[in-house]
């Protein structure tokens, strides 16, 4: 029986994943063929999905981008074999995107099959589980704040202290709770590690319970992720019947999903939201880790601080923080997009600088045309010109220059980008998105929307240019949360390094 | 195309019941009202409000603060653009342009003979395969003109 893999991850199935895996297995069956077929998540080489993968006497030989149409022409090439097709990537290691790569949190991503707790356990999972009940809860949070491990939803705050909190917190109930409300433009990472390795995430999170005494977790999941939701329920039904999670277990979870809300995706807009209101945003203090869900202490995670636990745990703080610079400690798993030609998963150690992301291993624009800007860190991120391209992937870094890593992702602009539409994009995505809750948010974005559009249309050129500053002032030291704070950074950005898109256009005084 | 219940009251509660039990418990039965209705009816309102203890109020905040609950149904078959900036980059722009001259409606509305709806979506998290949509709960990626004419066609049949 000849094992080919096949990826069931979003990304490969919006570009013909299914038909292929399909073709393949009509294929072998009208050829006679005993072929297995594993669906696994995706190695995150999107340029290249689908990307199949054969397993031959040499290891994996992979294939991409497979089209339907190829199918029958790999079987006449031997493709069972390994042999030779214009489509042949060969050993997916020695890809050079991959190659080149430092994957901790992504090293199964691709390579499981992330229905079966068999294959997880066979590729070194649950090791950091066991590893944390044989030390202890005090001597787990230590080695989580050991390695450094700061939250990888944006905000960058140290995952062993917040988990200390809790622990420290008094009360018989506590919560863990998974934010995987992955709502920023550019960022899928989260979205892969659902779909690729589930049991990684529900390992971190097992983990995190035993370390603050809480026995119930849940994790939300944005609605916009479907096979996310199926590929967790079914990976929480698993771990359940494989005694992982529940029984002898004393920690079980509940995967919910949100309803297309951005703001849900702040973590105590997220709290309200699963305790069944509007998800709007609540004033801190108190913390979450002392009044977090249902008013419970409450561990809240992004879904890649969870996904790195269980590594550090297994092999130990130093093996984690020894990747990384500065205070910012680790791999990061960084996701390339927008018009890039190698757009796809990049999990490497901080440090790297955006030039090297865009450049050498994006391989600059899709298009073929000059990049113009960048955006990192979602829609609430700043807006980067070339000139800035020294700036190294770290999160102090990325402050010093006015802008932030977030959640990792890095959308690319090619030079027909229009910088005064993407930021008055910023303010109108924040005026829909706004949970309503504070003023500098709920008008301020209105507000900024007509003022940009004033700009644009070279009304009062530079006193709209004063009131949109002031503006984001005001939005930034005001609001609430980081949807009202963080807008101004797309938007400052914006008019600071393109202030020519800005131009005081002639104002149009033709007869109206 | 999903097929959808008729609204029946009945149903409805029997629904709720099955839900109402689990902790905050409003979301998930508004995901299966949706799910069987095909939208949240006005009527269903009181029902919720009544199984959870909440006043009417809090129950309708809650409906109209999230943007997947329809308050009407849509059209047999709902298309849905990424409106996000990866998208973006990858001219998504001109692509929800094109489909809303093709269909004669604007992003949020039903054609008038109930065939398609059109929806803006702030990303599907498919940002390497820019453009991409959704079309009845199917993922798409690196959409183009041709693509989405394609799939227009499709969904007005």
């Amino acid at each position: 029986m000849t094992r080919v893999f096949v990826p069931r991850d979003s990304g490969t199935l919006a570009v013909g994943g299914e038909r292929v895996a399909r073709a393949i297995a009509r294929e072998a069956e009208a050829r006679r063929l005993p072929v297995e077929i594993i669906r696994t998540g995706s190695r995150g080489l999107y340029w290249l999905e689908p990307m199949i993968e054969v397993e031959t006497s040499e290891g994996r030989i992979a294939y991409g981008p497979v089209a339907e149409t190829d199918v029958a022409g790999l079987f006449d090439a031997d493709f069972l074999a390994g042999g030779p097709h214009a489509k042949r990537l060969g050993l997916p290691e020695r890809i050079p995107y991959l190659a080149r790569q430092t994957r901790l949190t992504f090293a199964r991503c691709g390579i499981v099959d992330p229905r079966s707790l068999d294959d997880y356990r066979a590729h070194g999972g649950y090791r950091g589980l066991a590893r944390a009940i044989a030390v202890g809860q005090a001597q787990v949070i230590e080695t989580v704040t050991k390695s450094g491990l700061r939250g990888r939803g944006g905000a960058g705050f140290p995952t062993g202290i917040k988990w200390k909190t809790v622990a420290d917190a008094a009360g018989p109930q506590k919560y863990v709770v998974c934010n995987a409300d992955e709502g920023d433009s550019g960022t899928f990472a989260d979205r892969m590690v659902m779909e690729g390795d589930p049991f990684m995430l529900i390992e971190g999170m097992t983990i995190a319970g035993f370390a603050v005494g809480a026995t119930k977790g849940f994790i939300y999941i944005r609605s916009e992720y479907p096979h996310a939701v199926a590929a967790m329920e079914a990976a929480v039904a698993a771990a359940r019947r494989g005694g992982m999670l529940g029984g002898r277990i004393a920690f079980d979870l509940e995967v919910r999903v949100g309803a297309g809300a951005y703001v849900c995706g702040e973590e105590t807009s997220l709290l309200e939201s699963l305790e069944g209101k509007r998800g709007i945003v609540r004033a801190k203090p108190p913390l979450p880790a002392h009044h977090g869900l249902f008013g419970k202490p409450t561990v809240i995670n992004n879904v890649l601080s969870f996904a790195a636990v269980p590594f550090i745990l297994a092999e130990g703080a130093q093996a984690y923080a020894d990747f990384g610079m500065g205070r910012s400690r680790g791999t990061m798993p960084i996701q390339l997009a927008g018009n890039i030609r190698h757009g796809g998963l990049f999990e490497i150690a901080f440090g790297i600088t955006l030039g090297e992301l865009i450049d050498d291993i994006g391989g600059g624009t899709a298009s073929g045309r000059p990049v113009r800007a960048v955006q990192v860190g979602g829609p609430l991120g700043a807006y980067f010109p070339p000139a800035l391209f020294d700036t190294p992937f770290d999160y102090e870094a990325f402050a010093k220059r006015d802008g932030l890593i977030g959640h990792g992702g890095v959308v690319v602009f090619d030079d027909t980008v229009d910088m005064a539409r993407q930021a008055r994009f910023a303010m109108e995505f924040c005026a829909i998105e706004s949970c309503g809750k504070c003023t500098p948010c709920r008008i301020g974005s209105t507000r900024g929307v007509e003022t940009i559009d004033r700009i644009i249309a070279g009304e009062r050129h530079a006193d709209n240019l004063a009131v949109i500053e002031d503006l984001c002032n005001t939005m930034k030291f005001g609001s609430l949360c980081a949807l009202g704070g963080f807008t101004p950074y797309p938007v400052m950005s914006a008019l600071t390094h393109f202030p020519e898109d800005f131009g005081a256009a002639p104002r149009l005084q033709a007869a109206e | 195309m999903p097929a959808y219940e008729p609204w029946s009251g009945d149903r409805a509660t029997e629904i709720i019941r099955q839900h109402a039990d689990r902790p905050g418990a409003t979301l998930p039965i508004l995901h299966a009202l949706q799910e069987a209705f095909g939208h949240v009816p006005e009527a269903a309102v009181p029902l919720i409000a009544d199984a959870l203890n909440l006043s009417r109020a809090e129950v309708h905040g809650v409906v109209t603060f999230y943007h997947d609950f329809r308050r009407e149904p849509a059209g047999r078959h709902v298309l849905k653009l990424c409106r996000a900036e990866a998208c973006q980059a990858m001219g998504s722009d001109a692509l929800a342009a094109r489909a809303e001259a093709r269909l004669g409606v604007k992003l949020g509305e039903t054609t008038p003979d109930g065939r398609v709806t059109i929806e803006p979506i702030y990303c599907l998290g498919l940002c390497a395969c820019a453009p991409s949509a959704m079309l009845d709960g199917e993922v798409i990626g690196r959409l183009n003109a041709a693509r989405l004419d394609g799939l227009l066609s499709e969904a007005q049949r």
